[in-house]
């Protein structure tokens, strides 16, 4: 079943179009994440999900009803926000009830409820607390808690991660996913974190200057962006993504790097002959680039070693993170950290080409 | 270090000779409150007291004559009471519901609204005598209390809601997004978020309001008489009898007691007056 369909919603604040024809269609229990950098009005998208802003185009449906001009509290709708929110003169308890009162929820069946989701948050010895006697791990536990008591179509995220330090916000991601997993509740993510994305979501919407450039599961977004933005947002460090000038030889198509002797060659997936002697965005992830000793696959010739100079090492313990020149261009590589690499000679590295992308230097689409 | 010292020195000096001369009045007023007339004749009016007397306070209290009525000023200590309650909690309560709504609900026009309603402000009190009058006559509520209710509390409604909304604008908007999405409505979010947020700011508003009413004396002079009027118009009555028959003793009492309520005001409620005024820009 459709949970949110999103039809050609635009977005204009006076003159300037902030949302333009924005079309998403998630099904019930999936994770959606809008990811973006800030600025690419994710945000906006979710209010208007909400119900908390009107499109100025388009339309919204939640559980397959059309929701324009339905206001937020009719909307079968929970939201947890960045800053929490929590009402600040409330006990948590209150905070927890206020909205099934709101709703005029029986007294008793509240508090069932309230016992139900704070024994599953781990908050039942905070119920009497005011938010201001939280930490900011426990004000986010109890955010989460308001949305929790209620059984919408629809959770609603605002980047809830963003407020707490490193280590608390990998607890609490692990802890959002399992209860999703548990709960199997529908939800719509907003994050600009693209590691979070990549862990949580079963769609990702990314977005950039209000328009999305790519609506697919996780493993598509990383392999095959859909286009030059995608591939740089996505991944830590990002995607590589050098020039390069298409040739055929023989019966395959080969990208080359560089000019003269520093040039590399590298075999790409099959292009119409068209594309033939023209100049392509190659994109290659950096751990498609290795120590020679590693297995990518059994498939002959995907593999290719090469001799490439380097210039820095960043150790992080797990791999290091290798600067270096391919073809005269730079890209990062990421080997083994028992590797010793010596900044400013060469080595020999080997590289995936399975995973190479191409884009449209014009267009800045992918086209292989 | 002795010329820091020095420095010290003269600010406190400075400081203490005018403090002085500023409370120079009240001390006056208090040492003769407590003479009798006869002491107060003999020597001068600025002078210790011979003998300490409280009979001021209880003549003045109950039997005093104030334009031929020989009340005392309870009666019309009593009229600015009913007066000043009431125009006190209704313009405080108007003012937060409507600085609530200009801060936190975006409307068409809403900046406009603001615009006007704080230009009372800055209106001269005297240029809205006519009107008054006008609009007194027409209820049927000219020399009543609730008349001069009625004025205080639309006269104040722009301080008040200044006050307010100022304060409200801090008030994180999410909170209200958060409550929205709860199910709560625009009073429902009023009373039970904002309300709760807003002790700081009505305790400022209220004690402004307070004051500022009790003080009043320009619409309690032209639209109330004899004994309707609030205790600021009947202390002219007495000013009158200062120039004809002195009784300074009696006279200082009156004023005294007058003013007891707005200093006893500023008393237990002026910390939070400096507290409240800053607390919505420091947060």
């Amino acid at each position: 079943m459709s949970a949110l369909t999103i039809r050609n919603v635009s977005k204009r604040f006076g003159p300037v179009q902030v949302l333009h024809d924005i079309d998403l269609d998630i099904d019930s229990g999936a994770f959606l994440i809008l990811v973006g950098p800030s600025g690419c009005r994710k945000s906006t998208l979710l209010s208007i999900i909400a119900g908390l802003e009107s499109a100025t185009e388009g339309s919204i449906e939640i559980g397959g009803k059309p929701m324009n001009g339905v206001p937020a509290k009719d909307r079968n709708i929970a939201m947890v926000f960045q800053s929490y929110a929590l009402y600040p003169s409330m006990t948590v308890r209150q905070n927890m009830t206020f909205g099934m009162e709101c709703r005029g929820v029986p007294k008793r069946e509240q508090g069932a409820i309230l016992d139900r989701v704070a024994r599953l948050l781990q908050i039942e010895a905070l119920l009497d607390r005011k938010p201001s006697q939280l930490s900011g791990g426990q004000r986010q536990r109890v955010a989460m808690g308001r949305a929790l008591v209620r059984d919408p179509l629809l959770f609603l995220f605002d980047e809830p991660l963003s407020n707490l330090d490193a280590k608390l916000r990998l607890e609490m991601r692990m802890e959002i996913k399992r209860l999703h997993q548990r709960l199997g509740s529908t939800i719509v993510y907003v994050t600009h974190d693209q590691i979070e994305a990549m862990t949580l979501a079963t769609r990702i919407a990314v977005m950039h200057r209000g328009v999305v450039q790519q609506f697919a599961d996780p493993d598509t977004v990383y392999n095959r962006p859909a286009n030059l933005f995608v591939a740089r947002f996505m991944g830590a460090p990002p995607m590589n993504t050098v020039p390069a000038r298409l040739d055929r030889d023989g019966d395959a198509m080969v990208a080359t790097i560089g000019v003269g002797e520093a040039a590399v060659r590298l075999p790409v997936p099959d292009l119409p002959a068209a594309w033939a002697g023209r100049a392509v965005v190659l994109g290659l992830r950096p751990e498609c680039i290795a120590e020679p000793t590693r297995h990518f696959s059994d498939m002959e010739g995907t593999t290719i070693t090469l001799d490439a100079p380097v210039e820095v090492i960043e150790p992080t313990g797990a791999e290091t993170i290798v600067l270096l020149r391919l073809g005269g261009e730079q890209v990062l590589g990421r080997v083994a950290p028992d590797l010793r690499l010596t900044p400013g000679t060469h080595a020999r590295f080997a590289i995936d080409t399975r995973k190479i992308c191409l884009f449209d230097p014009q267009t800045e689409a992918r086209i292989a | 270090m002795s010329e820091s010292r020095l420095a010290r020195g003269l600010i406190y000096g400075t400081l203490l000779v005018f403090s002085l001369f500023y409370l120079l009045p009240l001390v006056v007023v208090m040492l003769n409150a407590v003479r009798s007339t006869a002491d107060i004749n003999h020597n001068s009016v600025i002078a210790w007291p011979a003998a300490v007397v409280w009979g001021n306070f209880a003549e003045t209290w109950s039997r005093y004559c104030i334009a031929e009525h020989c009340t005392g000023i309870r009666p019309y200590l009593i009229n600015s009471l009913l007066m000043v309650i009431p125009a006190t909690i209704i313009s405080t309560l108007l003012g937060a519901l409507n600085g609530y709504s200009l801060a936190l609900w975006r409307f068409r026009g809403d900046g406009i609204i603001f615009f006007v309603m704080t230009l009372g402000v800055f209106l001269p009190q005297q240029m809205n005598l006519v009107p008054w009058a006008i609009v007194l006559r027409d209820l049927g509520l000219f020399n009543t209390i609730s008349g001069l209710v009625l004025i205080h509390v639309v006269q104040g409604m722009s301080f008040t809601t200044l006050f307010c909304r100022n304060y409200y604008v801090s008030i994180p908007p999410d909170l209200l997004k958060a409550a929205r999405i709860d199910g709560a409505g625009f009073f429902r979010i009023f009373w039970r978020i904002v309300l709760p947020l807003s002790p700081p700011i009505l305790v400022v508003t209220a004690i402004w309001q307070f004051t500022g009413i009790w003080n009043e004396f320009l619409f309690g002079v032209t639209f109330s008489a004899g004994q309707n009027q609030p205790i600021t118009a009947a202390l002219i009555a007495l000013a009158v009898h200062v120039s004809e028959a002195p009784q300074y003793g009696l006279q200082s009492a009156a004023v005294l007691m007058a003013a007891a309520p707005t200093l006893l005001v500023y008393l237990f409620g002026g910390r939070y007056f400096v507290r409240g005024l800053t607390s919505g820009a420091v947060k």
